[in-house]
């Protein structure tokens, strides 16, 4: 079946949603093609969650614009959304006299970017804004906010979807022909036509663009790994705590962020490694990482590990050369109607909202850009129900028994928003999917109680069978049978 | 919002909640309620369909499911009311509940409460397993609820990780049910789990238990495609060439319990560090009055029978608590000391015969274990085999306390 459209989005992580959403204001014909079974199953989906406020990218680049741009937008583009949001601040801390003189340096460089309210402050200072943390002096970046990464690119998907957009999940684009205004793209789940194409593959960036035959792009991926504290030591932090950054490093340094829904984010290592799919955790690491923290937070034990993960940075620098580059977004001459954006590493999740405004800006460039009267910026979700006093919650229950069950009880999600998940814009169905909708199974016990549960309540709401169910699509499936097979 | 007053609230409908709820109606509690966050009482005893249950409180052999009944049956009998899907959402140091249930959101104030939230199972997150996440890695007690109430097979080809009792019981489940367990890997150098759990599930099916042995890494990133496990060296770090590649679609763990504790510590309950269960007396009063604690919640068992009677005795001391409004306090300390790893209760009033319970640091024969106050001995029992997999359990008259200071040690002599 050939399906025609204005503009096609590859690539279903932050950026191409944001994207995808961004163009939904117009009178466009948008798809969204993501290999994956899920949105944010890439980079977007494992990273600190951070809005990143710019004191540290080049004064001039690509970056500073976007990411101090994006930056400003976050607040609202959350809230109207419905996707959580929290300015919790941000402490750069030097740990000895040393390190001052590069806070100063950081200090000027987000002045000069545009980041207001930076200040230099004392280790008194220090202590009292954060007991637990020791050090020597530090910059505070009082407008640093977190955000939950999956939960916003799959709020964007579903923002875009409600507002027209066609999202095809589990479509991997298999070749990329014609011209400016009649692209072909052979996905794994039919042809599409389309007279733009986006290319935010993410780390496929380099492999997209070499389908459509541009072979300039190469893509470095560089693990970095998370572990993830238990809830029950929230209390160590208030805000972000970050080292200095390591001099030519290939990250921020490891810091610990707390998250959306009271942990803390230890991390990111920066390894690079040559597989793409290569996001597999190392026991080493972790021991590291918990230690490097601890010179941060002494307080800090291996115990309080509750589990952990990786993901891999989209670099266009090799690891002998290091460092950083700008973020390439380009429509090249010999190929007009293809925008590749490529090595959007971070601060891309805070950049995603403003790379959009540019990317509809370009779309402009070739298509009439009316806007779409009936497009709706606002996103209806289950209210969070651990997050309310117990009298919001007798009246939800009251009007709702759904919200008086609750399926998950590490993290206390009621089945009403489990059937919010399984009933999701997109149709995505696996177990994934319904975990990083309604953060269930992602407590301390991940999942031993309630993934029985989840699995009961999608067996009747979708008739699907336990053993037709999948932790994240094609190949992973859950249980091999059923018992009575094993005999056979 | 309403608020109900009760005498004493039970939270948790598993063995210990049903043993401690039906021992306070005995006591003389006249509303006693059981709050179960499941759709059933029994807990974890409803899949556990194997027998050994009872054997040293009844006398006999039973499923799992056969001992949850007779105490449901005496719950029923005794008048226990009990709560079924409801979720308690907070406990406050003045007894209030907060529950949660398709009703609605509700208070309860109690005169005592008796925490009874059984445990949880270690994941692989916890104890930092690396490489992917593909499906297929389920802990033991998973598998038991899929195997045994859901007829659902997760895999043919099972690694179990961890010796703990669960797995080892799992191990034979699934070789029953017919798949294959190429392995049992411990990370120590003995066993986790009862020895009769050894022999009877993984000897006598032939299945290898490696000991020193771990899995550093988990492979395939859809489903589990194997992993590959490693000698451990006396330092803990990896025996360089033990690594070797087992091929498997699945990876069970059985890798330690964990008490929930959650509400206690929202009660401001004060946690033993070793244990993760409250600290109590042996009234199993915990550091806030009118809270008490017993079962896996309060220290992990070995055994369900013994979890029935600690329970009781946590049941009859709430009971008592509501009654008169408070207990006598205990003040006499009890540490462990060499050998043993913790000891409850933690704190005792020395006017009555005490049940203590412990576990030893490691495995070891023809031991002793040894109360002293100072330097008096108060109390000394021969043990031919010691085990941290099995707990110790002795009763220490209440004379024997008449002439002991504010401490008592506990230690494994030759």
């Amino acid at each position: 079946m050939k399906q025609e459209y204005d503009v096609a989005v590859v690539g279903g992580g932050v950026v191409g949603c944001a994207i995808a959403r961004e163009l939904s204001r117009y009178q466009l014909k948008v798809i969204l093609l993501e290999k994956e079974s899920d949105v944010a199953r890439g980079t977007s989906g494992k990273n600190s969650g951070v809005v990143h406020t710019g004191f540290n990218v080049p004064k001039g680049s690509v970056k500073a614009r976007l990411n101090v741009l994006g930056a400003s937008m976050f607040e609202e583009l959350c809230t109207t959304l419905n996707a959580p949001f929290k300015r919790v601040g941000k402490l750069v801390v030097a740990l000895g006299a040393a390190e001052a003189p590069d806070l100063e340096k950081l200090k000027a460089l987000g002045d000069a970017n545009g980041v207001p309210s930076l200040e230099i402050i004392d280790a008194k200072e220090i202590k009292r804004m954060e007991p637990n943390i020791s050090g020597y002096a530090a910059m505070n970046v009082p407008t640093a906010a977190i955000i939950c990464p999956f939960r916003l690119t799959i709020a964007l998907a579903e923002s875009a979807v409600a507002n027209g957009a066609d999202i095809l999940l589990e479509a991997e684009v298999k070749g990329i022909s014609g011209k400016l205004g009649e692209f072909r793209i052979n996905t794994t789940r039919g042809t599409v036509q389309s007279k733009l194409v986006v290319n935010s593959a993410g780390l496929y960036a380099d492999h997209v663009a070499r389908l459509a035959g541009v072979r300039r792009y190469k893509i470095y991926p560089c693990r970095g790994e998370y572990v993830i504290i238990d809830k029950a030591r929230s209390d160590l932090i208030s805000r972000m705590i970050y080292p200095v950054p390591p001099k030519g490093g290939s990250g921020l340094g490891v810091h610990l962020t707390p998250t959306i829904d009271g942990n803390i984010l230890i991390g990111p290592s920066a390894a690079y490694v040559r597989s793409k799919t290569n996001d597999g955790t190392t026991g080493a690491m972790a021991r590291q990482l918990v230690k490097e923290a601890r010179e941060l937070l002494p307080g800090l034990s291996n115990r309080d590990v509750i589990t952990s993960y990786a993901g891999l940075r989209p670099k266009t620098v090799s690891s002998a050369v290091g460092g950083f580059n700008d973020f390439t977004i380009e429509e090249l001459p010999e190929l007009p109607g293809m925008m590749h954006l490529v090595g959007i590493e971070s601060p891309g999740l805070t950049a995603a909202p403003a790379i959009a405004l540019d990317i509809a800006k370009w779309v402009g460039t070739h298509l009439p850009l009316q806007s779409n009267s009936q497009f709706d910026p606002q996103r209806k979700a289950a209210v969070p129900f651990n997050e309310l006093p117990p009298e919001k919650q007798a009246e939800l229950v009251d009007a709702d028994p759904d919200y008086g069950q609750i399926v998950c009880r590490c993290e206390s999600i009621t089945r009403k928003e489990i059937l919010e998940a399984i009933h999701n814009p997109l149709g995505a169905q696996t177990i994934g999917a319904i975990k990083y909708r309604s953060r269930a199974t992602m407590g301390r016990c991940q999942g031993g109680f309630c993934g029985p549960n989840i699995e009961k309540i999608v067996e009747e709401e979708l008739g699907v069978r336990a053993t037709e169910m999948s932790l994240k699509g094609e190949g992973s499936w859950l249980f091999t049978g059923s018992t009575k097979d094993l005999r056979s | 919002m309403r608020t109900e007053e009760v005498d004493v609230a039970v939270i948790g409908g598993g063995p210990a909640g049903l043993a401690a709820a039906v021992a306070a109606r005995k006591a003389g509690a006249q509303n006693v309620v059981l709050i179960e966050r499941g759709e059933q009482l029994g807990g974890i005893l409803n899949q556990c369909i194997h027998d050994g249950f009872g054997t040293k409180n009844m006398g006999k052999a039973l499923t799992g499911p056969e001992y949850a009944q007779i105490y449901i049956d005496q719950a029923s009998a005794a008048g226990v009311t009990c709560h079924l899907n409801t979720m308690v959402l907070n406990l406050t140091p003045e007894r209030e509940l907060t529950l949660c249930s398709k009703e609605g959101v509700r208070h309860v104030r109690a005169k005592s409460v008796v925490l009874t939230m059984g445990c949880r199972e270690r994941t692989r997150g916890a104890i930092g397993i690396p490489g992917y996440r593909p499906a297929g890695v389920f802990t033991a007690g998973v598998v038991q609820y899929y195997m045994n109430i859901r007829n659902l097979s997760v895999g043919r080809r099972v690694v179990v990780l961890g010796s703990g009792d669960v797995g080892l019981i799992m191990a034979r489940r699934l070789t029953l049910e017919g798949a294959q367990v190429p392995c049992v890997a411990e990370i120590l150098p003995y066993p986790s789990g009862l020895m009769r759990n050894v022999v009877q599930c993984l000897e006598d099916f032939g299945i290898p238990l490696y000991l020193s042995t771990t899995v550093i890494e988990i492979h395939g990133r859809d489903r589990i495609t194997g992993v590959t496990l490693a000698k451990i060296g006396p330092r803990g770090g990896v025996v360089p060439g033990s690594q070797r590649l087992v091929e498997c679609d699945t990876l069970m763990l059985s890798v330690g319990l964990i008490a929930e504790n959650e509400l206690a510590k929202k009660a401001g309950v004060a946690l033993s560090p070793i244990t993760g269960g409250p600290i109590v007396d042996d009234h199993f009063q915990t550091s806030v009055p009118g809270i008490f604690s017993a079962g896996n919640a309060l220290q992990v068992h070995d055994l369900v029978d013994y979890v029935s009677l600690e329970s009781e005795k946590a049941g009859l001391s709430a009971a008592k608590y509501a009654d008169a409004g408070k207990l006598r306090v205990a003040n006499i300390k009890v540490t462990p000391g060499r050998g043993i790893r913790y000891v409850v209760p933690q704190y005792i009033g020395g006017d009555e015969s005490v049940d203590f319970s412990m576990r030893v640091e490691a495995p070891d024969l023809d031991r002793s274990v040894v109360f002293r106050s100072g330097s008096q001995t108060v109390r000394k029992m021969k043990e031919n085999v010691v085990a941290p997999s099995s707990m110790i359990r002795f009763r220490v008259r209440s004379e024997r306390f008449q002439k002991i200071g504010s401490e008592l040690t506990v230690e494994l002599e030759a």
